[in-house]
């Protein structure tokens, strides 16, 4: 897979059709890779492919990256297929700017588990354990031949629910406890492909809406208010954990709202580029049984 | 000790729930005064921000009223703010927010009666849930 990636990406770069292939490249420590932009054919030796890409290379392709590059090419797992839908369809860049190398993937390891003698199934990321798309949902190259995908059913949101039953003051002490370790450091916030916006709502002052200390309330809210900034846009793709130095499971928030947009408006996000989000349209029948 | 009154924020949409709240106060309908109401544009305009922000600030609940689906002012801005506030409660009260400190409603400029029957509705559930001690940012705000 990953020598076909150097092919595609040299051929790409030869032939002058993209001016740079971001992809993966490895770092200085083990069990990491770090993102790389290919811009020579020779440079494109470089790239490489592992179950260590935790990364979602879509948080890269800006309109900045897009003022100095007609076009690039990008290796995209399933989750980074689909937030690239996504980017598309919030008009981040046209589907013209890109080229796409597929990568169907059969999960990547856990950060902290892969460097460890666990069998090669227990040290799979939490997020791959769910996953909905191992296949590219766009790609206009496929570096690897399609994988099965997983079939989850009930089994897909166990986490959700189990939560969903403890009572509310226990739902308060759980994530008390799991965010106590957050040091707001917003890694999360800038692995994340979503979370593009000019200012972040956490660097606003005027009017302040969230505080920046790490007392439990300040944390609290910063978690929210960035799941919620998600809600419909989130494709679990688990470049948050992967960031987290804290190792606080932060899709715990994210993956709530993933659920709620597939039961109440059956949505999937970053499976059709011809469908607008959930929260840009609505539908007259939507449920409002909480509403008075 | 006299019974707990609690402090809640009111949102109300300009077009409908704000024109409720008129009429029920000129046909003399009574309901507690503990409401502190903002008048917004529409309901469409409520962020999720601003209801951490008010819980954050010590409200004992909040309430947001618009029109019913099909009369907003502005068209469709309810219908977005239906989605918006279904996912929104859903994830509050998932990470640990009681149940029915956040309220919505839909009451039209029309429904004075049915303004002072959810007010007193609103109130006294939230009276029930005793004074609000989550999410509260309890130390003092540094500037």
């Amino acid at each position: 897979m990953e020598s076909r990636i150097k092919e595609i990406a040299r051929n790409l770069l030869e032939k002058d059709e993209v001016d740079g292939v971001i992809g993966y490249r490895r770092a200085t420590l083990p069990h990491m890779t770090e993102p790389f932009m290919a811009e020579t054919p020779e440079a494109a030796e470089q790239l490489v492919f592992n179950r260590n890409c935790r990364m979602n290379l879509s948080v890269y392709l800006t309109p900045q990256l897009f003022k100095t590059k007609k076009r690039v090419a990008v290796t995209a797992k399933g989750c980074d297929s689909r937030n690239m839908v996504t980017q598309i369809q919030e008009n981040r860049y046209t589907r013209e700017q890109l080229y796409i190398i597929g990568v169907p993937c059969k999960g990547m390891t856990d950060k902290t588990k892969a460097s460890s003698d666990l069998p090669t199934d227990e040290i799979l990321q939490a997020n791959c354990r769910t996953c909905v798309s191992r296949n590219p949902v766009i790609s206009d190259a496929l570096a690897g031949e399609p994988v099965e995908e997983l079939s989850l059913g009930k089994s897909r949101f166990e986490d959700v629910a189990a939560i969903e039953s403890m009572t509310s003051a226990a739902k308060e002490a759980h994530f008390k406890e799991m965010l106590s370790a957050c040091t707001r450091c917003y890694a999360c916030r800038n692995a994340c492909p979503l979370c593009y916006c000019p200012t972040c709502f956490v660097d606003e002052s005027r009017p302040q809406w969230v505080g920046k200390t790490v007392a439990p309330t300040d944390v609290m809210a910063y978690h929210l208010v960035r799941a919620f900034h998600d809600a419909g846009r989130c494709t679990d793709c688990g470049a948050c954990e992967a960031a987290c130095p804290m190792d606080i499971p932060v899709r715990t928030f994210t993956r709530k709202t993933i659920r709620d947009a597939k039961t109440a408006y059956g949505w999937e996000t970053g499976m059709d580029l011809s469908l607008r989000p959930p929260l840009d349209r609505f539908g007259l029948k939507d449920p409002e049984d909480f509403i008075i | 000790m006299s019974e707990f009154q609690p402090k809640i924020v009111t949102f109300l949409c300009n077009w409908c729930s704000y024109g409720a709240a008129d009429l029920a106060g000129v046909s003399r309908f009574q309901y507690p005064p503990n409401m502190r109401v903002i008048r917004i544009p529409c309901s469409g305009r409520v962020s999720a921000k601003m209801i951490l922000h008010t819980i954050r600030n010590g409200a004992d609940g909040v309430w947001i009223s618009g029109c019913h689906p099909g009369d907003c002012h502005y068209i469709e801005g309810n219908y977005y703010a239906r989605r918006k506030f279904f996912l929104l409660k859903e994830l509050l009260e998932y990470s640990g927010l009681e149940p029915g400190r956040l309220q919505f409603s839909w009451i039209s400029s029309a429904e004075g009666v049915k303004f002072a029957e959810t007010a007193n509705h609103v109130i006294e559930k939230i009276r029930q849930l005793g004074p609000a001690k989550r999410f509260i940012k309890k130390l003092p705000e540094v500037a």
